[in-house]
């Protein structure tokens, strides 16, 4: 066996074992967690596969980005752990039925497909570059969709952004570029007063002020 | 130095790789470690000084040994765990917090030979490790079981995955400029010269990425984790050692905003004039040099700047560096089209 299937199969193991872990951790936090870690490993795979773009992008957006907004909202809310496992051994035939077929369906594409189509993959040489490959393909064979994607995903984001963006009323707002154009005769008003006689000997202030004023 | 190398690897054999990989980690993590020590010390008397006070001078000459006095104060403190808390995520977070920031060090070049890994895209490495230093924060704000604690996690995360976004379109300029991920080309492409690295052409990615660093740090003056005013940290549970772990990932982070910075935008290991005088001294000096001008700039902001507020942090993030950033990128990416386009590289 050599390093690399070595290397597989201990990512591999941890890879199941967090997926495992993520439908049965009693806490919603813990399962999100273990999520993190399936990912993890499973940029771990894909770098073994020599897709190194693909592995550090799963890594920036799914943990870095995605996963962190799933740990907010599960967090925050107030989650019902007994209701969510309510359904569990009713739901468990169809699941386990869905998840066998699935299962049925990787084993036929990768044994009997990947046979005729692909043969054993070959390394590339030191000098190739993933990332080139990758963004000379989308820019150029697959310009359309993925800038049809790109404009989805635009669309989705103005429309998110849209919502928040109601009427209230009774609440502060504030406008910066208003509070950092404040002149002083905004704030400050000046006014000119004669300035008051006092006597000698004699104070406008009361005695135990004058003595602590000393 | 190549017959000693060989030498090891007659006496390590089979397990030379192992070793030798065992020992370039240690050889960054230790001087790194040290560097953060060293770094408080340094905050301490460049603060105090600003402020017209000496600092610390008590701890060994000159108050040197302050810093492993610290330390040793620290680690010998008990770690207090709350009642309710979930303990294992309470000790794992600062763990989390502190990998990425030793983790990204693998791929950051000192020289053009002198890095534990040449990865293709180390530039998207870098970002993909970092990205993940969050995770230390959100988990110790939650694990904590305390609202405040809960609440600061909940503010540091929003401003650091915010400051990413720009920090990340900064790094595409850069990547723009240098035609390449590579930290090492990426440098190699600002040689000749203090007006050939890439803080002159891009300008304002230069800027948003510095500022950005300071926030992505939580240091002041966008460190509202540790305002006095509104105690509502994420690591206001935690004591002894387990606080020391994210005191370290802090200052680790800002040891690589400012080597980030100083590679991607301030030539590396090239000296700023590219005359005799100057070529004579190793790269790794400049780069050291360049590195210890941004951690004092770091310092300065601190005893310069009053605290931001939430949401003016917020505003800075999402409608000031953003936009710019983005107009930006596309002023480079047209001007590369033109007859101009070596202005950016």
């Amino acid at each position: 066996m050599s390093f690399e299937t070595l290397v597989f199969y201990f990512l591999a193991t941890i890879l199941l074992f967090a997926a495992f872990r993520v439908v049965t951790a009693r806490h919603p936090v813990h399962a999100a967690l273990f999520l993190v870690l399936s990912f993890f490993t499973g940029a771990g795979l894909w770098m073994l596969l020599e897709a190194e773009f693909l592995a550090i992008t799963l890594v920036l957006v799914y943990i870095g980005a995605v996963m962190v907004l799933f740990l907010f909202v599960v967090m925050m809310l107030n989650l019902n752990i007994e209701k969510m496992r309510a359904g569990f051994w009713s739901n468990l035939p169809l699941a386990a039925f869905v998840g066998l077929l699935m299962a049925i369906e990787m084993v036929l594409v990768l044994t009997v497909a990947g046979r005729t189509i692909g043969g054993d993959p070959t390394r590339h040489a030191a000098g190739y570059s993933n990332t080139k490959e990758l963004g000379l393909l989308i820019y150029t064979d697959y310009v359309y969709p993925f800038e049809i994607a790109a404009v989805i995903l635009l669309v989705a984001i103005i429309a998110a952004i849209a919502i928040t963006l109601r009427r209230r009323v009774g609440t502060k707002h504030q406008d910066p570029s208003w509070q950092v154009s404040v002149k002083r005769k905004d704030r400050v008003r000046m006014v000119s007063m004669p300035a008051e006689v006092t006597t000698a000997g004699m104070s406008s202030l009361p005695p135990d002020a004058q003595k602590e004023g000393e | 130095m190549t017959d000693t190398i060989a030498l090891l690897q007659g006496f390590f054999g089979f397990s030379w790789p192992v070793v030798s990989n065992l020992a370039k980690i240690f050889a960054i993590i230790v001087p790194l470690l040290l560097g953060v020590a060293y770094l408080t010390y340094a905050e301490r008397k460049i603060i105090g000084y600003m402020q017209v006070r000496i600092g610390p001078n008590r701890v060994g000459p000159k108050g040197w040994l302050q810093p492993i006095a610290d330390g040793l104060k620290l680690f010998m403190k008990e770690i207090v765990i709350p009642a309710g808390a979930s303990k294992g995520v309470f000790l794992l977070a600062p763990l989390l917090a502190l990998g990425p920031a030793l983790a990204a060090w693998a791929v950051v070049p000192f020289g053009p030979e002198l890095m534990v890994a040449n990865i293709d895209a180390s530039l998207l490495y870098v970002m993909a490790i970092t990205s993940m230093g969050v995770y230390g924060i959100v988990l110790a704000g939650w694990a904590s079981n305390s609202k405040y604690s809960f609440l600061g996690g909940m503010r540091a995360a929003a401003q650091i995955v915010s400051y990413e976004l720009a920090m990340g379109f900064a790094l595409v300029g850069v990547l723009l400029a240098a035609q390449s991920l590579n930290l090492v080309e990426i440098v190699n492409g600002q040689q000749g010269g203090m007006f050939n690295w890439y803080w002159l052409p891009l300008f304002p990615l230069f800027i948003v990425y510095l500022i950005a660093g300071v926030a992505e740090t939580n240091r002041a003056p966008f460190d509202v984790v540790e305002g006095e005013s509104e105690i509502v940290g994420f690591h206001v549970e935690y004591s002894g050692f387990a606080f020391a772990i994210f005191f370290l990932a802090e200052y680790a982070n800002m040891i690589l905003v400012a080597t980030m910075t100083s590679l991607l935008f301030l030539g590396g290991w090239n000296p700023p004039v590219d005359v005799a005088p100057f070529t004579w001294i190793p790269g790794f000096f400049w780069l050291f040099a360049k590195a210890c001008f941004i951690l004092f700039l770091f310092l300065w902001f601190r005893a310069t700047f009053p605290r931001y507020r939430y949401d003016q942090i917020m505003r800075l993030g999402w409608k000031v560096f953003i936009p710019v950033t983005l107009v930006w990128l596309m002023v480079v990416a047209t001007a590369m089209q033109t007859p101009y386009g070596y202005l950016f590289h």
